[in-house]
């Protein structure tokens, strides 16, 4: 789950991480007052959860109190790259020597919380795992002894960091350990970290993302959860499945995140697009294939359904008394085809078979069906 | 489990404690459960996400130096010492969020439908649960069977992964070749890819990577399955172990034939 900026300066502030004076305005008035208590110039940025919001205009900069209000009411009913902007954030201009990156992630490999350090801030992360590797320090913590003061003497090196910055940098990288712990987070990331005059390092962007998997241990940000996801998306959450909106006109529902996914490449292979991604999991009630099926048969862009299962928990017969419950409640109005495998196939294939479902042992079988409907 | 042979001599569920479920006597502890039956080889965890844990720490002070953690939804951190603590203490956690392990005709310690596995000499290592099931069923389709087959699971931080499980392979008189199937998100296959090269003596592998028409910075459905911050895309895995030598496939159906020609190289 992705946190604000606003919400990732607040928690990173009360950990002595040093961050630019500002305030969040959810009304022109209320940017208005901000960057008077703030003082001008102010540089007034959307709040947004979407990537590239710089590039897309979502950071402006005012030096009188009318622009603030100007730009702040434009941000303010504006989207950013479809996102809507409820929420912009007005801080002080800080006067930047130099940028770094810096972040605190996961890596996979090693099993270890990871430091991330360039001396090419500003510049996405993507780029430069991808295109300046050699600008990228990557310093390992060991998960049971945790972040040791000297990893910042090592980055302050690399980075050839001012002796004046050591210390605030040892407390930074310090608090972002203790930030991660704390917060359960996979990323804690500063791009930019701000190098200023005197010394003085300033986060000048913040980004937190907690691991999805801890957010019960969290009340306070649980509720905040949906905020990420399309209407769509956030049905099906409630409902229980995995769900990712994709762009295509064909609906896809399977069991099994791997076979969802291989699925929508397969169908991918004969020309068809999928819809979205929807994995009912295992195990999956009747019930709750029902719902799966509904959100589908009463999305607007969804022209027919390819159901995949592969049941080993899952049984076919709960499958197939969902997708008959969902048709007779909703109607035929989308054509479904059923590709169905595994526990209690016979029964399930019979029960589909029963209102006219055609039903498949072969993927590729349904997959050609499928696509016959649609060219017919 | 037990069906299909596999030697279950106790179930550990507190609170249950004196139960018995299908003749398998149920303890409150695992220590209990070692105590009453000695050391066991291996522990299956089926706990739910916010206990489980606490159930992989038991199992390991307990001795167990084989454990299946079938759960998914495991917080991030907890795996991430979990598994590192297991490293040092040399015992070997298959998963979190796997369907299990099975060596066919012999042993089941997972969910996976048992119909859908023949004993053969193919080792399979997957990152996914069904998708293995698909796998395993295409190859019963052209005659062919498994050695053994390992859920390395769907989550970020794995227990065993792709080269360790390989390794294993390598070992095996059982295993002349090996099916890998991954996933989008992080760089699990292409840090095989790399180690595979760095090999002189190996046996064939023929892969197959799901989430190519996956948009990136969405998680799919497992927790490991997102692409972000660089890496982890589809086109990153097929390139580096196509470039070690590598057959990628580009859908399930057409493993048999990848295999036949892996085969024929050997």
């Amino acid at each position: 789950m992705k946190l604000y900026e606003y919400e990732a300066k607040e928690i990173v502030s009360k950990y002595g991480i040093p961050v630019p004076k500002g305030r969040v305005a959810s009304n022109p008035d209320e940017a208005r007052s901000a960057a008077l208590e703030i003082g001008l110039p102010v540089v007034i940025k959307s709040q947004v959860l979407v990537g590239g919001r710089g590039l897309a205009g979502g950071i402006r900069f005012a030096s009188a109190l009318e622009e603030v209000v100007r730009e702040a009411s434009e941000l303010l009913s504006s989207e950013i790259k479809g996102e809507k902007v409820e929420k912009i954030l007005v801080e002080e201009m800080i006067r930047v020597e130099r940028e770094i990156y810096l972040s605190l992630t996961i890596d996979r490999y090693s099993r270890t919380p990871i430091y991330l350090i360039s001396t090419l801030g500003g510049v996405d992360i993507e780029k430069l795992v991808k295109e300046h590797p050699d600008k990228l320090l990557k310093l390992n913590v060991n998960p049971f002894t945790g972040y040791k003061s000297f990893y910042s003497r090592v980055a302050a090196r690399f980075l050839e960091l001012p002796f004046e910055s050591l210390n605030t940098l040892d407390l930074i990288m310090g608090a972002m350990y203790r930030v991660m712990l704390d917060y359960d987070a996979e990323l804690v990331e500063f791009n930019p970290l701000a190098l200023v005059k005197g010394g003085g390092l300033v986060a000048l962007d913040a980004k937190l993302i907690i691991d999805d998997n801890s957010l019960w241990k969290h009340p306070g940000l649980v509720e905040k959860y949906s905020r990420e996801l399309s209407f769509y998306e956030k049905k099906a959450r409630e409902l229980g499945f995995s769900y990712v909106e994709l762009t295509g006109d064909v609906g896809i529902i399977a069991n099994g995140a791997g076979l969802t996914m291989a699925t929508m490449d397969t169908i991918s292979l004969y020309g068809i697009k999928p819809a979205n991604f929807l994995d009912v999991g295992g195990g999956a009630s009747a019930d709750k294939v029902y719902e799966a099926v509904k959100l589908l048969l009463e999305h607007p862009r969804v022209k027919a359904l390819l159901i995949n299962i592969f049941g080993g928990i899952t049984r076919c017969d709960e499958i197939a008394r969902g997708v008959v419950r969902a048709l007779q409640t909703i109607g035929f109005s989308k054509p479904i085809v059923v590709r169905m495998l595994g526990t209690n196939e016979e029964e399930g294939r019979r029960i589909l078979n029963e209102k006219g479902v055609q039903v498949f042992s072969e993927l590729e079988d349904a997959i050609r069906s499928l696509k016959e409907m649609l060219e017919g | 489990m037990l069906e299909y042979g596999t030697r279950i001599v106790a179930g550990v569920t507190p609170g249950k404690g004196g139960q018995t479920v299908h003749g398998v006597p149920v303890y409150d502890t695992v220590k209990e459960a070692v105590d009453k039956h000695g050391v066991v080889d291996a522990s299956i965890i089926f706990v739910p996400s916010r206990f489980a844990t606490e159930a992989v720490y038991e199992a390991l002070e307990n001795g167990i130096k084989v454990i299946v953690v079938i759960t998914e939804g495991i917080p991030l951190h907890d795996e991430l010492k979990f598994v590192n603590l297991a490293k040092t203490l040399g015992v070997s956690v298959i998963g979190p969020n796997t369907p299990g392990v099975i060596s066919p005709n012999e042993c089941k310690l997972g969910i996976m439908p048992s119909h859908v596995f023949n004993k053969g000499f193919i080792g399979i290592v997957s990152r996914s649960g069904t998708l293995t099931y698909e796998v395993a069923r295409e190859l019963g389709k052209s005659g062919f069977g498994e050695s053994t087959v390992v859920g390395i699971g769907g989550d970020p931080i794995t227990g065993l992964n792709f080269i360790e499980v390989y390794d294993m392979f390598l070992e095996d008189p059982e295993t002349k070749l090996v099916i890998l199937i991954g996933e989008i998100g992080g760089d699990a296959e292409e840090r095989f890819a790399n180690y595979y090269c760095s090999l002189s003596k190996r046996k064939p592998v023929v892969a197959y990577i799901a989430g190519k028409t996956a948009p990136p910075g969405k998680r799919m459905g497992h927790a490991g399955a997102i692409i972000s911050m660089g890496i982890g895309d589809y086109y990153s895995k097929r390139k580096a172990l196509e470039e070690a030598g590598i057959i990628v496939v580009d859908k399930p159906s057409e493993i048999p034939g990848a295999v036949k020609l892996a085969l024929k190289h050997v």
